[in-house]
């Protein structure tokens, strides 16, 4: 019997800019069914193939073929015309509007000029329950959580015939309950022949859902594998084009110092975090775990002085400083680096350079008397980008040419800036690809073996497991428990996520 | 093969030019095209005569422009600052006038006094200005068009409309038609002033925060800086130079009014925008600011020696403006095709 001809694929796929060629004559193939998960280090090329997949840019040569038969995809539209739909990792709703609202965007029902609204909540209606999303078509995006926000932009692929989805990252901002609903979607599509293209970072996730895996690196294609065939080791060599040790180094923890950072019954204004108690010593890498919302962020943020302190106190090395500002706090060597880089972290505009010596400035070497020292400054940069392995090492570069995983490097270079006894990272390898995931991890060791105390926020779960010897586990603004040494395990943790009652 | 073929694209002739443009902006190719066309229309466009001319009229919009700049690279504007020219230009004559009446031997207590009253009572509007933006979270363009119209009426008020006289001739003599070692007096204050400016901006930490404030607030408070001071600065900097501006036109005209400036906050927005300042904040170079209001100061002196009308240099101008925003946006694009 003959193979079917495959759902989508591409023959010899390139796209070129000027002085660049991001993508370099990639053939790949999409079976009807399957889940087909696209994996290689940022700036592989995995954004570019699925940009012109999906229609938002096109080919500088090679063509795509749908069930056989050349096409081609001048839009988004077009794409969508023929079944392929996108969801990006920036979502392209209107917060303004509603669910309903942004799901006919583009494609309103219309009865003669004026809009058919009683027939589009109907259609809302059901592609909401097909898709069994709990959401209501009149609430407005804007009040919708991220994982929430994702579900309305998968239904929009709905509202036409769906035959390719391709999906860029969607769990990284997902809870883990979040990401099982997901995937149980997944499931039942491909069971309908749906295929789909799948970009993500991480190996459980390929393990879970993947059936094929194509490694890009470079622009280039390297190869194909069934997901069984496919062992972590393996990936990431073809990833990188050599051979990487574990990705999470080996720890000896020692015991923490006298307490850095002592929170005492903190609650925020907003009622975010609610009695919060905790503390960090000297030299430790403590965790902090919970779902998205859970307020582990949000107490580090009340700590820094970035969410109002409605009651209880801040200790910073043994002196209250409930209230101060996020500038005081780093005066004091206290440090935190937002979870989102491009929202919170990052003059997208401006040089690597700049970005690192933001936080920096008013000291000394970057600081002469009441002026900037430009040659203390670019040595600083020049060793840390040198230190980090920026790629390409171009410092004066905007930040937003640079791939995920540098721009992250460029915002935790703030921590070697100046002297810190304190620095928090709050989601530090969101985005990041396995390579830098590990020059990162590294990175943190080195800066508590130096004796800085140090908080790693993080969804991410064997993060905390693996980097950290104590943690604590948020739920609904409380600290639901603290968990140290043999007492640090996946299950505790899990158990802890949710109400104590129900676990 | 691939990589011969792509590199033998971008040096295609076209890339160069596009290369340029991406790098540099639109305001080297307006340069020069204007430099043809009116050398081409007139005579007397390229005598050196004629360039110092450009050089002395462009002083007052060089000087709004710097100002202008910084609201621009903290993601605002000022609408305002026609009406702090009016103001200050009504205020420092007055005071000056008075003074100068009272006491008519003290020529330079009253010149210097009240070109102090003029350049306050113009940074009072900013003063108004940074409070709404940097306390109350107004928009700087709802908050600066209603400062336009609050000082536009209290120089009017002030002075009924008429033109304020009786200042010391002495002042205009200096600021208005002096020179020093060949170069007007006004040149040189907007000499002194870019210079300053120049060590604030490039020089020194808050130079670095206006970038940051504009560039991403929120990463900028996380960073430990202060974002409302720093807009505050803002604002009262901006009027404090335009209001400069005010004082040094007001010596040109020897007379207070009430009526001057009031395509100050287009032409002011349009030298930065041409100049590559970005809309949307932290992008923009001083140098390149103070080239788009000579190139704006160029355009007008060439479309006068070419007898156009003034009605149709104001359509001219507007015309440039957008341009200059379209201009933008396509670069925008071209970097972003850069990206990957």
């Amino acid at each position: 019997m003959a193979q079917p001809a495959p759902l989508l694929a591409t023959r010899g796929l390139t796209k070129d800019y000027p002085g660049v060629c991001a993508l370099d004559a990639v053939d790949f193939d999409l079976r009807a069914g399957e889940v087909h998960v696209l994996f290689g280090e940022n700036g592989a090329g995995k954004s570019t193939l699925i940009s012109m997949l999906s229609g938002a840019n096109t080919p500088s040569a090679g063509h795509i073929e749908r069930d056989g038969k050349t096409v081609a995809f001048n839009s988004v539209h077009d794409a969508r015309a023929h079944g392929v739909s996108a969801v990006f990792q920036e979502f392209s709703l209107i917060p303004q509007m509603t669910v309903e609202e942004n799901l006919f965007l583009g494609a309103e029902h219309c009865k003669g000029v004026f809009l058919d609204r009683a027939d589009m909540r109907r259609e809302a209606d059901r592609i909401l329950s097909e898709l069994a999303f709990d959401l209501q078509p009149g609430r407005s995006v804007q009040h919708l959580s991220r994982a929430e926000q994702q579900m309305v932009e998968i239904a929009k692929a709905f509202r036409s015939d769906l035959s390719v989805l391709i999906l860029d990252e969607p769990t990284a901002s997902l809870t883990d309950h979040e990401t099982d609903q997901l995937f149980r979607l997944i499931k039942g599509l491909t069971a309908r022949g749906v295929g789909i293209i799948y970009i993500t970072h991480r190996m459980a996730e390929i393990r879970r859902i993947g059936d094929r895996i194509t490694v890009l690196r470079d622009g280039k294609y390297i190869a194909t594998l069934d997901v069984d065939e496919a062992d972590e080791d393996r990936l990431v060599e073809l990833m990188t084009g050599r051979e990487v040790g574990a990705i999470f180094p080996e720890i000896n923890f020692d015991p923490a110092g006298p307490d850095v950072l002592r929170l005492e019954g903190v609650t925020t204004v907003d009622g975010r975090v609610l009695e919060v108690s905790m503390s960090v010593g000297k030299g430790e890498i403590l965790g902090l775990a919970g779902l998205v919302g859970s307020g582990k962020s949000e107490a580090m943020q009340a700590a820094f002085g970035a969410l109002k302190v409605g009651s209880g106190q801040v200790v910073y090395q043994e002196r209250d400083v409930t209230g101060h500002s996020p500038g005081a706090a780093i005066r004091d060597g206290f440090l935190y680096l937002p979870a989102d880089r491009h929202d919170e972290g990052l003059l997208m505009m401006r040089p690597v350079r700049e970005n690192m010596a933001l936080a920096s400035l008013d000291v000394p070497p970057f600081k002469r008397g009441i002026f900037l020292n430009r040659a203390g400054e670019r040595r600083i940069v020049k060793d840390l980008a040198e230190r980090l392995n920026l790629s390409p090492n171009l410092p004066e570069r905007a930040v937003d040419h640079f791939s995920g995983g540098n721009q992250q490097k460029a915002m935790l270079a703030r921590s070697l800036t100046r002297h810190v006894d304190l620095v928090v990272f709050d989601e530090p390898t969101v985005g990041v690809d396995v390579g830098t995931r590990q020059a990162i991890y590294r990175f943190i060791i080195d800066l508590a073996k130096a004796g800085t105390a140090v908080v790693i926020v993080s969804s991410d779960l064997p993060e905390i497991l693996n980097l950290t010897n104590r943690a604590y586990v948020f739920y609904r603004g409380r600290i639901q428990a603290e968990l140290t040494g043999e007492d640090l395990t996946e299950e505790n943790v899990l158990a802890n996520f949710f109400e104590k009652e129900i676990a | 093969m691939m990589a011969e073929a792509s590199t033998k694209r971008t040096s295609a002739p076209g890339d160069w030019l596009k290369l340029l443009f991406v790098r540099l902006g639109i305001l080297p190719f307006l340069l020069v095209i204007a430099i043809v066309v009116f050398s081409l229309m007139s005579d007397n466009f390229l005598t050196g005569r004629n360039l110092m001319n450009v050089l002395r009229q462009s002083v007052y919009l060089t000087i709004v422009a710097l100002g202008q700049m910084l609201a621009l690279l903290t993601g605002g504007f000022d609408l305002s600052v026609g009406t702090i020219l009016a103001l200050s230009s009504v205020v420092g004559a007055m005071v000056m006038a008075s003074i100068y009446g009272a006491l008519p031997e003290a020529v330079f207590l009253a010149i210097s006094l009240g070109f102090l009253a003029g350049v306050a009572a113009g940074s009072m509007i900013g003063v108004a200005n940074a409070v709404g933006v940097a306390f109350f979270n107004v928009s700087p363009f709802m908050m600066s068009l209603g400062m336009a119209s609050v000082g536009f009426g209290i120089a009017l008020y002030l002075t009924g409309g008429v033109p304020v006289y009786g200042m010391p001739v002495e002042f205009g003599d200096i600021f208005g038609f002096g020179s020093i070692f060949g170069l007007p007096t006004p040149v040189w204050v907007a000499l002194l002033l870019i210079v300053l400016l120049w060590v604030l901006l490039y020089q020194t930490p808050y130079g670095r925060y206006f970038y940051a404030v504009g560039g991403n607030a929120k990463a900028a408070r996380l960073s430990g800086i202060n974002v409302r001071g720093t807009l505050f600065a803002t604002y009262v900097l901006c009027a404090a130079l335009a209001a400069t501006a005010g004082m040094l036109l007001t010596a040109r005209l020897d007379t207070g009014e009430a009526n001057i400036g009031a395509s100050m906050p287009l032409e002011s927005i349009a030298a930065c925008v041409i100049a590559g300042v970005s809309l949307r904040g932290g992008i923009g170079r001083l140098e390149n600011v103070v080239l788009g209001a000579l190139f704006i100061g160029l355009v007008q002196n060439g479309m006068n020696l070419a007898r156009i009308e003034s009605y149709l240099q104001t359509v001219v101008l507007g015309a440039l403006l957008i341009l200059a925003v379209i201009a933008d946006q396509i670069r925008l694009r071209y970097v972003a095709s850069l990206k990957d």
